[in-house]
Parts: structure tokens; sequence; C-alpha cells
């Protein structure tokens, strides 16, 4: 009989080889594909059943989670929705992450390795991990300000605290409301999210850091910047600004906005031609200077660069080889420079910080899901674009434009504001879009903002007529506060 | 393996050492690892480690202690091994209906729904009922081949236990099953008691019988035949088993008491024709139950393309699937997995829902707990020195073996899905309490024949070192 019973254990240690091997089958090798299932709830019931840590602007949670009490157990809510959803994204069931939901979604789900402390513990209690709070570098008085300001309008605000990189506001319209894409009704955030896609004026562009424009004339900064650092100009330097420029190379001429001659005979100061703008000038000085060292200059400032704030910038671009008239397009911000109202926010900023560029970023720090602070972002440098003695030049000259030619809508009594306006074709018969950026106080700025207000009107004074407005109110609102 | 080997072990015999201190230090890590196990849970749910918990800790750690002490005296030469594997595997199953007990709890919390009754607690209660039982057997049943007396008593008692839930006025019908008896507050599941039964009765009858079940009367096709007039027990149990299939639609006891017989009768008459002639009874069975009976046609259209049917039919196994994916390699980690969108997760599908918290790893860890406590029953009916002995380790093995690759085969898609429950870890406390009686049985059995005997061993003990050999 004992023969009869070694076999018949032969027979069940097949079997139990065979249930091993199945399982197996499951467990390893077709495992991810059942994990992507239709009808398979877990990867989403897991990321929906702990508590996702808090994004604060200031200690104020913009988005945050709730208990629901059904299967998904915690729903994301975000107080102020239009006003932040270019900073915190959405975080839905079907379209997944955008905005910091997404780039920060391991420290808000607690899953990140900086919880290592709290990852030991874990490990041993076996305990859900709870999220991380990530407090962002938005000042809401300066945020609120901006999007007030573009009520109505199309376009973008980016704020920058020059000294540090700090994102101080980062507003977009027209806006969309993150909780009906991060509710538990898929109907619902279809529906929605397909009118979101279906709109012209593209609501879910994160506008200030990854729509691309001609920064038209607020790009003579950097052309200016480049005249002074050659050391072969300064602010009082008489550069030609006729009533028209002759393209090389080509019929084509280049005027003035206000197809006047910029100064007597057609002569102009560098302070003055900035002052009014003076594309006949600018045009002159970007051949003067050559493509590179514009390039150059603008490189300084962040072009052709890609910032990761941790949201991912678009890159703004210089060409890469203008002929002669494509520089002197080039040097007035035309032909295909292209720039974000963040990048142009860098500038601005950067000449304020006595032409030292910081690089922006957006998150002041993390903390565990007890407080304790687990990071803090220090502030960096990119590059130093001017030297301090020429970056006070620029500043003086773009007070000037403030307070004597053509951003005087961005006045505040009592505080000395640096500015320039601007307006640029995006094309042939396209749009034209209005650029205001500026930084105040002008001696010590605590705010550089760059507005962009898209569809505006063809003249260059809409840059002051519709943007230096908003920029005012923003730098308002920052130095209120301090 | 098949050489063998001589037999010197009559003087070793004398000493042969008990081995109760390896039986109490496995049992303490079984403890340990089920309390750490619990502990997680414990943590994971915020509940923290509760008096509660210890008092459950140390009823536990208290019953388990008390069946050793009686291995020691009642059972002092018994396998050291089976005691903490079986106190392993009940803890693994305490622990996962406790953590789906959380999860059940936390949902009604959140959907203010009234508190659903923790199941673990009753679990527990049955435990030490499993455990009283599993001492009274060590100690009313000094001798195994005292059962031999009863088996016919237990062959007609099992036969009623397994037609009791036809009853109408106490079956009750579960799930589709008519496996329940329900007395006032009290249900049992008769079958669990029937399958040690039927047991005792076939190694009774088996060792009465078996010579002359073994005489080949014809060859056919190579296949040596036994008389037409000794095939009558097989139709018998064929005809029985297809009964609980069809009128308790229970296929899962069905195959199992078939499997049983089968292997029992190959056993004890040593003839492979009746494995044969049993495959193609059982077939027959299969064939015939499918085409005539839409429950058991709808199991296995499932089991072929459960996706298909993964809203209904096929739901469970589907999200038993899903949870198991899930898991991987490592587990999600107990507590932190989701057993209970699985249906049944306490009870059939326990395997699916630990399997999604402790991974592969754990579940191969697990499969071999299974696989060791059926080895080591089936190395007590070697090393037995009566064949009824012999017959009945072997036969209480073999349910245990064909039980957990049913079930767990049935969970994982294998082959078609029948209601059983998993040895040990289901919820429900016939199961329980059926299977520590089947280790009270095998530990018995195996103390009896590593005893130091008063006469000179049989030599069919020389088989131990075969067995280890293998």
């Amino acid at each position: 009989m004992s023969r009869q019973v070694r076999r018949l254990s032969l027979v069940f240690a097949l079997l139990m080889v065979a249930v091993l091997v199945n399982i197996t089958l499951i467990q390893v090798v077709n495992a991810g594909d059942y994990r992507d299932r239709p009808g398979n709830q877990r990867i989403l019931l897991a990321e929906y059943d702990r508590e996702r840590g808090p994004i604060l602007v200031g200690t104020d949670p913009v988005a945050r989670s709730v208990e629901t009490g059904n299967t998904l157990t915690y729903l994301r809510q975000y107080s102020n929705p239009r006003l932040y959803a270019p900073i915190t994204g959405f975080y839905s069931l079907i379209y997944g992450a955008t905005g910091l939901e997404r780039t920060e979604n391991r420290i808000l789900n607690g899953r990140s390795e900086i919880f290592a402390v709290d990852r030991i513990q874990q490990l041993v209690s076996g305990r859900q991990p709870v999220g991380g709070a990530v407090t962002t570098t938005i000042d809401a008085a300066a945020q609120r300000a901006a999007y007030l300001g573009l009520r109505g309008k199309k376009g973008a605000v980016v704020a920058i605290e020059p000294a540090t990189g700090r994102i101080l506001a980062s507003v977009q319209a027209p806006s969309f409301d993150p909780n009906k894409l991060s509710s538990h009704d898929p109907t619902e955030i279809r529906e929605y999210y397909n009118k979101l896609e279906a709109d012209p004026d593209k609501p879910l562009l994160n506008r200030p850091i990854v729509s691309l424009n001609p920064p038209g004339s607020t790009f003579k900064l950097v052309t200016a910047a480049a005249a002074l650092s050659s050391g072969r100009f300064n602010p009082n330097s008489v550069i030609p600004g006729p009533r028209t420029y002759d393209l090389p190379q080509s019929n084509k001429e280049l005027r003035n906005w206000n197809r006047r001659q910029c100064g007597p005979g057609g002569k102009v100061t560098l302070r003055d031609a900035l002052a009014v703008s003076c594309n006949t000038a600018f045009a002159w000085l970007g051949n003067e200077l050559g493509a590179d060292a514009l390039r150059e200059q603008s490189e300084l400032f962040g072009f052709d660069t890609t910032f990761e704030i941790p949201l991912r910038a678009a890159t703004s671009r210089f060409p890469a080889d203008p002929d002669e008239p494509q520089t002197a397009m080039s040097a007035i911000g035309q032909f295909d420079v292209r720039a974000t109202a963040l990048q142009m926010a860098m500038v601005t900023a950067s000449i304020g910080n006595s032409g030292r560029t910081m690089i922006p970023y957006l998150i002041q720090e993390v903390r565990a899901p007890d407080l304790t602070i687990l990071q803090t972002t220090e502030p960096e440098v990119f590059a130093d674009a001017l030297r301090p003695s020429e970056a006070l030049a620029l500043t003086e000259m773009m007070v000037n434009v403030v307070e004597n030619g053509t951003g005087t809508n961005a006045r505040i009594s009592d505080v000395r504001v640096a500015g320039k306006t601007g307006t640029a074709q995006t094309g042939n018969d396209q749009p034209t879009v209005a650029w205001f950026v500026s930084f105040a106080p002008a001696a010590a700025p605590q705010v550089a903002v760059a507005v962009l207000v898209e569809d505006a009107g063809a003249e260059e004074v809409s840059g002051n007529g519709l943007a230096a407005p908003i920029a005012k109110d923003v730098m308002e609102a920052v130095l209120e506060r301090r | 393996m098949t050489t063998e080997a001589p037999t010197q072990a009559s003087t070793r015999d004398r000493k042969k050492p008990t081995r109760r201190w390896v039986e109490l230090l496995l049992l303490i890590l079984a403890w340990g690892i089920g309390l750490l196990g619990t502990m997680q849970i414990g943590w994971v749910s915020g509940e923290g480690m509760t008096t509660r918990y210890w008092v459950t800790a140390g009823v536990v750690g208290g019953l388990a202690l008390a069946a050793h002490i009686t291995i020691r005296i009642f059972a002092r030469y018994a396998d050291p091994i089976m005691l903490p594997v079986a106190t392993l595997l009940t803890m693994l199953g305490l622990l996962m209906i406790y953590r789906i007990d959380v999860a059940s709890a936390r949902r009604a919390v959140l959907s203010d729904s009234p508190m659903p009754t923790p199941d673990v607690y009753s679990q527990l209660t049955w435990f030490s009922i499993a455990i009283i039982l599993f001492i009274a057997v060590l100690v009313l049943l000094q001798d195994h081949r005292r059962l031999a007396r009863y088996t016919y008593t237990s062959g007609l008692i099992g036969l009623v236990l397994l037609v009791l839930p036809l009853v109408p006025a106490i079956g009750t019908t579960v799930n589709g099953a008519t496996l329940w008896i329900r007395v006032g507050d009290l249900s049992f599941q008769p079958a669990e008691a029937a399958k040690i039964l039927l047991t005792i009765f076939f190694a009774g009858y088996l060792v009465a019988k078996r010579d002359s079940l073994a005489v080949v009367r014809t060859k056919f096709l190579g296949i040596e035949l036994p008389r037409l007039k000794d095939l009558g027990p097989l139709v018998i149990a064929w005809l029985v088993s297809l009964a609980v299939l069809v009128f308790e639609r229970d296929l899962g006891t069905s195959l199992l008491f078939f499997g049983l017989f089968v292997a029992m009768l190959y056993i004890a008459t040593q003839r492979r024709s009746w494995i044969i002639l049993g495959a193609l009874l059982f077939f027959a069975g299969a064939a015939l139950a499918y085409y005539n009976f839409a429950h058991v046609r709808s199991r296995v259209t499932v089991w072929l393309d459960p996706w298909a049917y993964a809203d209904t039919g096929g739901y469970q196994i589907v999200q038993a699937i899903f949870g198991l994916a899930n898991g991987g390699v490592l587990g999600a980690g107990l507590g932190q997995g989701f057993p209970n969108l699985v249906p049944f997760a306490k009870t059939d599908f326990i395997v699916a829902a630990l399997g999604e918290e402790i991974g592969i790893t754990g579940l191969f860890a697990l499969v071999l707990l299974y696989a060791i406590l059926v080895e080591r029953g089936l190395r007590t009916s070697v090393a037995a020195r009566d064949s009824f002995g012999q017959l009945l380790a072997a036969g209480l093995s073999i349910v245990l073996a064909l039980q957990v690759f049913v079930i767990i085969g049935g969970v994982t898609g294998l082959i078609p899905l029948t209601g059983l429950t998993t040895p040990f870890l289901s919820y429900g406390g016939s199961s329980l309490v059926a299977n520590w009686v089947i280790v009270a049985i095998l530990l018995r059995i195996s103390d009896r024949s590593r005893r130091p005997a008063p006469v000179a061993p049989s030599p069919d003990d020389a088989m131990t070192q075969i067995v280890r050999a293998v």
C-alpha cells in the first residue's frame, strides 16, 4: 500500500505545482494586463483610498481631500477652483492629473522617498501612507488681483519675486473648474472635459507657462540689455531713429508704430528710444550688435532653457540663424522670437535684481502629514545677465517708460515703477497680443510682473491700455501686503 | 525510489525522540507570525493594539498550548510538524477574517449604515470548539484501530449527513448550493463531518474487502478489470456523488467524495484499473451533469472564459483574479489591499483575499504549508503499522489535499469553480472543527506508529526512510 500512497503523493505534488504555476501566471506574468482591464477598480481605489495631501497657498488649502462615504473614499476639492487652476491642475478619474497634482503626485499621495522615516514606520505598521502637503510660493493677493484684472479677457499673468525667483502669481483666462474634472461622476467629467476641449479659447491651456507668443516691444529690454552690456552704448548714446528703417537685403521697410520719427532729425538717445518704443532704433541696434549678441543676452535671461517650476514650462526661443532683416525684426520681438509670460517676467525680474536671473519656482516647501517641514526650496541663481551698473541704467530707462513714455498706466503714487509695453503680431492677419512687463519699487523691487493679453487691438498703446493696469494692480497687491 | 530499505529500525525505536520541543518551538513561531500579521492590520486600521487584541492573542496562544500539552501527555510520539502548521493556517484565516471585518466596518462607518457584526469572534469561538474536540479525540481515542469497529456505523451516519440538507425542514440553500442544515440559530455543514466519517468507513470497508476487490477477473485492452460483482461499491459511491451534485448542487463535495473513494480504492487494492474505471465514471458523470444541468453547464462556461461573463457568472472569479494581480509578487501588504471587493472573501475566496495582500510570495508559502501538512499525513500513512491506520491516514490526507486543490484551483480559474471551504482558513465552524479533528486523528495514528513498539515493527515501517528520500 505504501507504494500507492507514494505514487498518489506524487500526483498531489503535481497538482500543487499546477496550482502554483497558475498563480504565477496570474500574479506575475499577466498581472500587468489584469491591472489595466476595464472593470478593475483597484488601481483607482488605491489612489482614492488614501487621504491626499493639500496644496497650500500660504496656509489656505486650495486643493484638499475630503471623505465621501462611498467606494471612492476621498474626493478632491478645490476652493477657488478657477483662480488656482493653472497651479493645482486637476485630479481626474478619467483624464489623470495635471499641474501640481501631477508633478507633486508622489508627495501628495505620500509615496515619495522623502517620507523615508515615515516609510519605515509604515512598513512596520503597514499603515496607509497619508499624503504630504505642498506649500506654493503664490501670493494670494497678487493672484487674485491678476485674476480680476484678466476677467473678461484672454491672457496670462505671471508675477515673480525678483530677488528669489519665487512665483507670486500665475493666472490664466479663461480658466476652468478642476472640481468638475475631479469629481467621482464619469459622465460629468467627460461632458465637462469635452466642452473644454471644444472651446476655441482653450481654457485647459496653461497660458502663463506654456503659451508662446512673440514678445514684441517688451523684447526691446533684451536688445537694450545687450547694447548696454556690449560696452558700446549707454542710455545717453545717440542712435538713428528715423521714420522708417529699410530692412537690409529686401525692399521692405519697418515703421514705427506711430509712423513718426523717434526724435528730432531721426536721432534719438537709447533712453528715449525705449521710452517711445522706437522700432527703427532697436532694429538698427539689433543689426549693430548682431544676432549672436542678442541670442546670448536672451539666453542669460532664460531663453532656450526649459524650466520646470516643477510644472514644465514651454521653452522660449530666439531664432537660430536669422539674416539681417530677420535680426532687425527679432530685435523688436517679432519674426520667430517666442516667449512665455513666465519668460518675460524672468527678464523683467532679472533687470530689477541687479541683472541676476533667478530660477523661477512654485513650491515653497513640502511638509509631512504631521506638518514637519521636509523640504524647502532655496533660491538659485540661473545666470548673471547684466552687471549691476548696467541693470541700474536699464532700470532708470524703464522708469522713464512709465513716467514719461508709453507705460503711464502702470504708475503707482509714491512708488517708482519700471516697465515696458509691447504689442506683437502673432502672424500675418493674426490677432495681436498686448504685453506689459514691470517691477516695483524700482530701487529694490519686491515684484516683477508680466501681463499678456491676447486678441488686443493693433496699437502699441494697447499694452499700456489693456495690460499695464493689470500689472499695476498686481504690483500694488504685493506692495500693500508688505 | 522503489528500492526497499533494509529493516533496522527495531533497536533505534527504543530511544526514538519525541520531538515535542520542536513542536513547541514551531508553535511559538506560528503564533508569532499570526501575532505580527494581526498587529499590522491593527496598525493599518488605526485600531492599534487594544486589550481585545491581547485577549485574542492570548486565547489563540492558550488554545494552541493546550493542544500541545495534550499531545505531550496523550500522544507524545506524534508528528511534531502538523500541530504548528494547522495552528498557523488557522491564525492566517483568523487574521484575514479580522482584516475583512475591519474593511466592512470602515465602509459601514463611511456610508452611515449599521455596523456589521465582526465574524472573527465567532470564528475564534469555533476555534475553541475545534481545539476542545481535538483534545477530546486524543484523550478518548487511545488507539485509532478502535474506529474500525464503527466502520458501517460511520458509513451510515456519513451518508445520512450527506443527504441531510435535502430534508426540507432543516436544509438551507446558500448561494445556490444546498449544503447547510439549520437548527434554530445554528447552521452546520454536514458534509464536513461526513468527510471524516466516510473516510473511516472507506478505510474499514476496504481493509476488509481489499483482497476480493483486488482479484483480477479479466483483462481488457491491457487493463486488468475487477470482477463485475465487486464493482458495486464503486458504482454506489459514484451514484451518491452524482446525487450530491444533482440534488444539492454541490460540485465540490461531490468531486471530493468520489475522488477520495477512488484514491483509497487504489491504495487498498493496489490496482491501477480502479483509477482508470473511476476516471471513466467521473468523465461520464461530468458529461451527464454537463448536458443535463444548467448550473453545471454555466460553471464550465464561466471557467472557460470568465472575462466574457465578468459582470455575471464570472464576476467572482474575475474579481479574485484582479485581487491576485494587484497583489503581485510581494502583495499589497496586510490591510492595504481591497479583499472586500471579492465576493465571499471570508469563505470560498479567502485565498484570493490573502493572495492580494501577501502576494505570490505569501501564497507559495501558504500552498507549501498545505503541502507539508498533506506530506506529513501521507508519511503517517506510510509509517502506520496497521492497514486500517494506513488507509485512514492516507484517506484523511487525501481529503485535505483534494479540498485544497479543488478550492484554490477553482478560485484561480485552473479548474471550474466549486464551492468548498479552504481548510483551516475559511470562515465557518463546521469546516474548522472537522479539519482539526482530522489533524487529531492523524496525530493519533502517527503517535501509534512512532511509539516504541512492544512488538517487532512491521516491515512497512521502513518506508519512512523511502518517503524521506523522495
